[in-house]
């Protein structure tokens, strides 16, 4: 049986095993994401970005603990940088959700970002998609802390929430701009410590001053105290707020839409990208334009016209 | 060629606050390029297993110091094998007496590193040990 039936028939190990087989890059696994794929789009999927240590992980945790109350099942996954200088990893968000680590309605994954920037691994997506062929109904995605730029997140995630911390609130202005324009929720997390209220202010302060156009979703300021559990609930219903949002006003289908134009372009780009680099690299043409650059008696814009031509016969023609 | 990446899952089970040696040898894994899933203190045998399995790691590295190694480790093993899961490999270090060691090597631990033992040597053993 191959993996993606053992894992339609639910068997862990052999999602676990195939969601290796995509963080290492096996080919192996594309025969068995083609089958999984018609089982995908079920799951409800929630981003949770924001700094180093605002609270990601323990607020997962809980969201996780109520959505186990209505009896949703849970996957998770969970990414923390890869160390630049010797490509290991310490992923540790496991530690805050260890009382669902032998829940069966919980998946939870670790990823490494390897490399790749914008808050995710590149594996992400197909992970998240095995989880939604496992039959989970929520997936949360807890992104690494880098606290701007984790644009990617929002093109995979249904619901994305930021999160925030008082006194990096403080200087509110510091925060990037793209960030305003993520959230679908924020939340000022550790609200116990002092600022809490300042920092709700000021971002909500700051989504107003933003023009949004007629019929735009307006994120909400939610307070919380992960560790304990307060404002979770309020949380959860915003969550389910912004889902019937998205649901009513049609903007789900074409958020999928663009999705998946996403998903499609992206795998085309790095498919050619890879067939036709794979091939100069073999037989040292890549080697030889390299080169001709260094002496300048080859440029870079006619090599590129010329492979074109070569390798992918009418495509050229059409590049500008 | 892809190749594949060593993952290890690094814990302590039960009431044991003792975590400097934990920290500094997964520390150790992450510097020599592996990815080490941290799970941190006061984990049950359930729990180090069901989240070795969905982590899909190729080893567990378990550190105990409070003097429980003769009944939570060896449960660990065994849970791995009604799991059909003992393809993944059990090795430990912390305060474990000389006496007790064979029979947790019997009881399924591949290896047993006490106090004292270079990171550099427990490096080495777990990758001519273990392989993915
Ligand atoms: C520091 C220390 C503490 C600190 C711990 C701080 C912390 N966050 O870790 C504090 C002060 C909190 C503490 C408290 C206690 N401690 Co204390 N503590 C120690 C001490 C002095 C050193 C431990 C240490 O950190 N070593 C440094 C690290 C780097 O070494 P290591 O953990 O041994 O790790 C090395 C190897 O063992 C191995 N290794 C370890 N783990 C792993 C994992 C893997 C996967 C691998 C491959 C290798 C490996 O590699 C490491 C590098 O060589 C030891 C005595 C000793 N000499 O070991 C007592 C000791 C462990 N403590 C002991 C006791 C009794 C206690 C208390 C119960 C005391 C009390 N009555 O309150 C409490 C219990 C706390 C709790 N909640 O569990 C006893 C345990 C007795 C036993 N096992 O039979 C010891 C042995 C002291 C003694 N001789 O009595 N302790
Ligand atoms: N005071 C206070 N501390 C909190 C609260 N929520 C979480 N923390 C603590 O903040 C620290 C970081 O929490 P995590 O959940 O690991 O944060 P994170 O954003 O996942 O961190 P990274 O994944 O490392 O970026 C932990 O020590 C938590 O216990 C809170 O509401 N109040
Ligand atoms: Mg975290």
């Amino acid at each position: 049986m191959s993996l993606a039936e053992k894992i339609l028939q639910g068997d862990i190990r052999a999602a676990a095993r195939l969601m290796r087989d995509v963080d290492d890059g096996f080919s192996s696994a594309l025969p068995e994401l083609k089958t999984l794929y018609p089982h995908t789009g079920n799951a409800y999927i929630l981003g949770i970005t924001g700094p180093p240590g605002a609270g990601k992980s323990t607020l997962t945790d809980q969201i996780t603990a109520s959505f186990r109350q209505s009896g949703r099942r849970v996957g998770i996954v969970a990414v923390d940088p890869t160390s630049p200088f010797t490509g290991g990893a310490i992923l540790g968000d496991r530690i805050r959700m260890n009382r669902h680590a032998d829940d069966e309605g919980v998946f939870i994954r670790s990823l490494a970002t390897r490399g790749a920037l914008g808050g995710i691994s590149r594996s992400t997506g197909e992970v998240v998609n095995i989880m939604d062929a496992m039959g989970m109904d929520v997936v949360i995605i807890e992104t690494v802390g880098v606290g701007q730029d984790e644009i990617d997140i929002v093109r995979m995630a249904h619901t994305t929430a930021v999160v925030m911390v008082p006194g990096l609130g403080d200087d509110i202005q510091a925060i990037k701009a793209g960030i305003l324009e993520i959230a679908d929720v924020f939340v000022v997390n550790k609200a116990d410590r002092d600022g809490a209220d300042r920092t709700a202010r000021d971002l909500s302060m700051m989504i107003e001053m933003g023009n949004r156009k007629e019929g735009e979703w307006l994120p909400k300021v939610m307070k919380t105290e992960a560790c304990r559990g307060t404002g979770i609930e309020e949380l959860m219903a915003e969550f389910e707020a912004h889902r019937g949002f998205l649901s009513a006003s049609g903007i789900m289908q074409r958020f999928t839409e663009e999705k998946n134009r996403a998903v499609f372009s992206e795998m085309l780009k790095e498919r050619l990208f890879n067939s036709v680099n794979g091939r100069i690299l073999e037989n040292g043409e890549l080697k030889r334009i390299v080169a001709g650059m260094g002496t300048r008696s080859v440029d870079p814009y006619s090599a590129v016209e010329e492979v074109l031509d070569r390798y992918l016969l009418d495509a050229g023609s059409e590049s500008a | 060629m892809a190749e594949r990446k060593l993952r290890i899952l690094v814990g302590k089970p039960g009431l044991d606050g003792h975590d400097r040696g934990a920290k500094v040898v997964a520390r150790a894994f992450r510097d020599a390029g592996l990815e080490v899933i941290y799970t941190g203190l006061h984990q049950t045998p359930e729990q180090i297993v069901s989240a070795a399995i969905q982590e899909d790691v190729d080893c567990i590295g378990l550190s105990i110091l409070s003097g429980a190694h003769n009944t939570l480790l060896p449960r660990v093993c065994d849970l791995l094998k009604e799991k059909k899961a003992d393809d993944i490999a059990v090795f430990c270090g912390g305060v474990i007496p000389e006496d007790d060691i064979p029979g947790l090597k019997k009881a399924g631990l591949k290896e047993v590193f006490t106090p004292g033992t270079s990171t550099e040597d427990i490096v080495a053993w777990v990758k001519t040990n273990i392989g993915c």
